[in-house]
């Protein structure tokens, strides 16, 4: 059961049409990924590896062939079940953080657990946890303007987590910050990952934060490189 | 719903526009509420008028008077279950603008054929007992001042005094109300024996016939009777029910009706505009955060519902502060257009119909950029961040 | 000074560079300010063709005597041997040894209005041979004038356009009789073209009216002449008549519907305009905060203030008016003249008349557009010139 990759992808490939012209980022690409692994993808611009992101979280569907998460196939899911598999199998850490304005960290936070069942005094319940998680229990009620990138992040990384998702996936989550941030940061995700078993799977321009992968796989065109041990 | 803070949060992003927009709605609405009054004012109480009850006029003029006596044969029709007689006496309290309706009429009958003047026992045994007696309405007793004791002086009728007094004079012993927010509580009324006995020219006329009858389904049948009775005398009648002369003479009054919806429908179209341009720009700048929504997993429907409920919410507050506003209008603007249109109130049709108009508005406003937002493509929509 | 005009065009120019941007809720605010102003216009032109039909009516140089106290015609009464005296009184004009004074009294009858047929009421007057000498602007339009001593009554322009069985040659029944319609007339769009006129002698037997009458209608010497013949009718012990001059008499009876309709007219007008200066002012919000990148580099760079702030007006007042030319234009060309009759309470009956745009509407029209327009620009304009320029750049 642990040594099922959580993560496999099977001669994926992906064409994207821009303008006149239909532009191939990904050429019959094949992956797996184990559970509890924290595997950085890296490259250079517009090699594909944000694209295999989206691709695995269900942001995008492939132009031919599989992907397998948590043995189910989500290339084969409709749009509704997509987003409903999202909801519960999925957090997204983004670099531009992306919470919403007019809520609070609090609310930003319990936004993906308003589409589950559970009453508002335990969606109240697994924010709060998720929050001290992060370090950020005496920012609740604050505006994302009120915080900094890093505080930001770090509401980002909560909601990420706060409904217990397989994966967690992170698109340069330190690329807008500065170096203590990105450290903090870099080490929340470490810890969820060491102390909590969650697999990450993180896209970054930075070596400095691969260093802190368990694995980390190189593109360039669309293709892998090279697959190289932390 | 969980969703609400949700919902209320966005619509506040941009603190001014919300307001403006929401005002906008406000003034629609409640303008829609005052042109509705309008409406009912102009169709003269068509709606208040009474199922069982016929109206009588002489046939070939309305203004022509009828004689008193045909009260008996009225009343032995089959069918009639009640008579009762006025006339208007077209006079004024000091002054021409001080205009409202008097009438000279039997008591007894009178108050039973109109149970929506509501007059206390006493008042009534007081006008009963005083042949110069007069009973008036709560509205105009308010506007003019009258009250139960005065001794009010009405002139310029075109009734002329047997003793060639200019004025007739009346003791206020009653002010009546009406049952129904809408009934007329404008009226003057005295007594017909007083009357008739101390005019100078007219006697034994009256003015028109109000008569009731025991089966309304028959309405139209009896009406015939009774003027079959009156075909070759030389005071024709001319019988219809209550609903159908009130109608009538709303229709003189003109397409009121038709202007009052052009308007509203003009305004409201302008309204639907404001809205949805505001929906629309509310959710173009926000395309990143719905990409956001539907990466944590907000399927199409529930981001489509997001909006729509949005543009509801919007809608139907405007709505409803609008109608509260236009209560309060109608109470204001009555008391101003008081001596044109004494019935002036706001329909309850009006308030449903308005509330259903600001749902529909809320759902066109909000249905493209809903539909938009439902087929966002995510990984695009992030990208433009 | 030039050196703020140059700043207020260049900045202008940059607005509308910048206007498709901004397309969708600039022609909000255009077609909402147009539709207000459309509106305004129409429901005020009622009140402007009503006015103008019955103003229209009377004459200076004629008077109207009513019985004393009456508040208009309907209510009226005058005896036959009253009604000598007051048409021989010095003051009046004599022609050919014969005095220019109709008694009159009228009826109303039944008619069905056009379109729909509903049952109306349409004045029948009967009149003296010297009613027609008297209104002057009378000319027959088809046919001939009715012949005294018989059932013949001509129609008016007005009457014959909105209610049915009105045409010439038609016979009408009423009141158990029959009157043949032999003419048409009119008399430049007066309150009489919605009567139907017969003889005054052949009316009072048919209706029972004895040798009564409701008005007389007399053509005096003069306009001054007025004084002079109240005077004798009013010092008359025989007498008991109020004396009007013949344009105050209508104007008055006008009232109370001119009155109503310009009262609503205005109550709409103010709810509307307030309705409309919101959406104003949404659009210039809109306006300015889609551009705060663009003020504040323009501030920073070395703008001063108040260019920015007039060019944000200007952009609202352009609004505005385009949004109230548009609005008066379009209510023009949709009401000005358009037919409609409705009951004048003062007499229970119908009077025709049509809707009329005049030139003050238009003022009125563009003016309040204007206003509005201003409305929506002023606190737009304000929070424009109040942009704190260093957060707004690092915003950015």
């Amino acid at each position: 059961m642990a040594n099922e990759p959580v993560v496999r992808v099977r001669d994926v490939y992906k064409a994207f049409r821009r303008g006149a012209e239909v532009v191939e980022v990904l050429m019959g690409l094949n992956l797996e990924i184990p559970r509890g692994e924290f595997l950085a993808l890296m490259g250079p611009s517009g090699s594909g590896k944000s694209t295999l992101l989206n691709l695995i979280g269900g942001l995008d569907r492939p132009t031919r062939g599989a992907i397998e998460v948590g043995g189910q196939r989500i290339d084969r899911l409709s749009d509704a079940d997509l987003s409903a598999w999202r909801a519960r199998h999925v957090g997204f850490v983004f670099q531009m953080y992306n919470l919403l304005p007019v809520l609070t960290a609090e609310r930003n936070v319990e936004l993906p657990l308003l589409l589950t069942k559970l009453p508002r005094s335990e969606r109240k319940r697994r924010v709060r946890i998720a929050l001290s998680l992060v370090g950020l229990s005496d920012r609740l009620k604050h505006y994302p303007r009120q915080l900094s990138g890093g505080q930001e992040q770090r509401v980002g990384i909560a909601r990420a987590i706060v409904t217990d998702p397989t994966l967690l996936l992170c698109d340069e989550p330190t690329g807008d910050l500065d170096r203590k941030s990105g450290d903090e940061v870099l080490a929340l995700l470490t810890s969820l990952n060491r102390d909590h078993g969650k697999t990450i799977i993180m896209v970054t321009h930075d070596p400095h934060a691969a260093e802190r992968a368990s694995r980390v796989l190189h593109f360039d065109k669309g293709v892998l490189q090279l697959d190289s041990a932390a | 719903m969980k969703y609400l803070p949700l919902i209320w949060k966005n619509i506040w992003r941009k603190k001014a526009r919300a307001i403006f927009t929401l005002l906008s709605i406000v003034m629609a609405f409640a303008l829609f509420g005052l042109l509705s009054a309008v409406r009912a004012a102009f169709s003269g109480g068509v709606e208040l008028t009474g199922a069982d009850r016929l109206v009588m006029v002489h046939k070939v003029s309305l203004i022509q008077p009828l004689p008193f006596s045909y009260m008996g044969r009225i009343r032995a029709t089959p069918g009639v279950e009640a008579v009762a007689h006025a006339t208007w006496f077209g006079g004024y309290y000091q002054k021409p603008e001080n205009f409202f309706g008097q009438f000279p009429v039997d008591p007894e009958n009178y108050l039973s054929m109109f149970p929506e003047i509501l007059l206390p026992e006493d008042q009534k045994r007081a006008w009963l007992k005083d042949r110069e007696g007069a009973v008036v309405g709560r509205r105009t007793a308010e506007q003019l001042g009258f009250k139960i004791g005065d001794r009010v002086p009405i002139s310029g009728s075109p009734w002329r005094r047997k003793d060639g007094k200019e004025a007739w004079e009346f003791n206020v012993v009653g002010i009546y109300d009406g049952a129904e927010k809408g009934t007329d509580t404008t009226a003057f009324m005295f007594r017909y024996d007083y009357f008739d006995e101390a005019r100078a020219r007219g006697k034994g006329l009256v003015g028109w016939y109000t008569i009731r009858v025991d089966d309304p389904d028959r309405a139209a049948e009896i009406a015939q009777a009774i003027d079959a009775n009156f075909q070759n005398s030389p005071a024709e009648t001319k019988t219809s029910t209550e609903k159908a002369f009130a109608q009538g003479w709303a229709n003189q009054i003109g397409n009121i009706g038709a202007i009052v919806e052009a308007i509203s429908a003009a305004v409201f179209f302008i309204i639907l505009l404001v809205a949805a341009n505001t929906m629309a720009q509310s959710v173009r700048e926000r395309v990143n955060e719905i990409a956001v929504l539907k990466t944590l997993g907000f399927g199409p429907f529930k981001v489509l519902g997001l909006v729509l409920g949005e543009a509801f919410f919007l809608a139907l507050v405007g709505g409803v502060l609008g109608l509260m506003l236009a209560q309060v209008l109608v109470g204001g603007v009555g008391k101003v257009l008081e001596r044109f249109l004494p019935i002036f109130y706001l329909p309850s049709e009006a308030v449903t119909t308005g509330l259903v108009i600001a749902a529909l508005v809320g759902a066109i406003a909000g249905i493209v950029p809903g539909i938009q937002s439902m087929r966002l493509p995510i990984a695009a929509a992030l990208r433009r961040g | 000074m030039l050196r703020a005009v140059n700043q207020i065009a260049q900045i202008s120019l940059l607005n509308l560079r910048n206007l498709p941007a901004r397309a969708g809720s600039s022609l909000v605010a255009v077609i909402g300010i147009a539709g207000v102003v459309a509106i305004l216009v129409a429901v005020l032109s009622i009140a402007a063709g009503f006015r103008e039909t019955i103003a229209s009516t009377g004459a200076a140089d004629r008077a109207v005597v009513l019985r004393q106290g009456s508040t208009s015609e309907m209510v009226s009464f005058v005896g036959g041997d009253s009604a000598r005296l007051i048409k021989n009184a010095p003051g009046v004009r004599f022609v050919d040894g014969t005095a220019l004074a109709s008694a009159e009294l009228f009826v109303i009858v039944d008619l069905p209005k056009l379109p729909a047929g509903t049952p109306a009421n349409v004045p029948l007057r009967g009149v003296e041979p010297a009613a027609f000498a008297i209104r002057k602007e009378l000319k027959m339009v088809e046919g001939r004038p009715f012949r005294t001593g018989t059932r013949e009554l001509i129609a008016g322009k007005s009457a014959a356009l909105s209610f049915a069985g009105l045409e010439v040659g038609s016979t009408l029944r009423l009141a158990g009789n029959d009157w043949q319609v032999v003419g048409i007339f009119e008399t430049g769009g007066t309150l009489t073209e919605s009567e139907l006129w017969c003889d005054a002698r052949v009316l009072q037997p048919t209706y029972r009216r004895g040798n009564s009458f409701q008005a007389i209608y007399v053509q005096l010497e003069s306009e001054a002449a007025l004084a002079k013949y109240r005077w004798t009718l009013d010092n008359d012990p025989r007498l008991d008549v109020a004396v009007e001059r013949e344009s105050d008499y209508y104007a008055g009876q006008s009232q109370v519907l001119t009155d109503l309709i310009t009262s609503l007219g205005l109550v709409i007008g103010i709810i509307m305009g307030a309705g409309a200066a919101f959406g104003a002012l949404n659009t210039m919000y809109t306006a300015v905060s889609s551009r705060t990148r663009e003020i504040a580099t323009l501030r920073a760079v070395g703008f001063q203030r108040l260019p920015i702030v007039v060019s944000v007006m200007v952009e609202a007042v352009v609004l505005g008016l385009v949004g109230g030319a548009i609005g008066a234009a379009a209510a023009w060309w949709m009401f000005d003249g358009f037919r409609t009759s409705t009951m004048n309470w003062q007499s229970f009956s119908q009077v025709a008349f049509a809707f009329r745009v005049t030139p003050d509407l238009l003022v009125l029209a563009v003016a309040y557009a204007l206003v509005l327009g201003l409305i929506g620009g002023i606190l737009p304009a304000i929070k424009a010139a109040r942009l704190p320029v260093a957060t707004a750049l690092r915003e950015l």
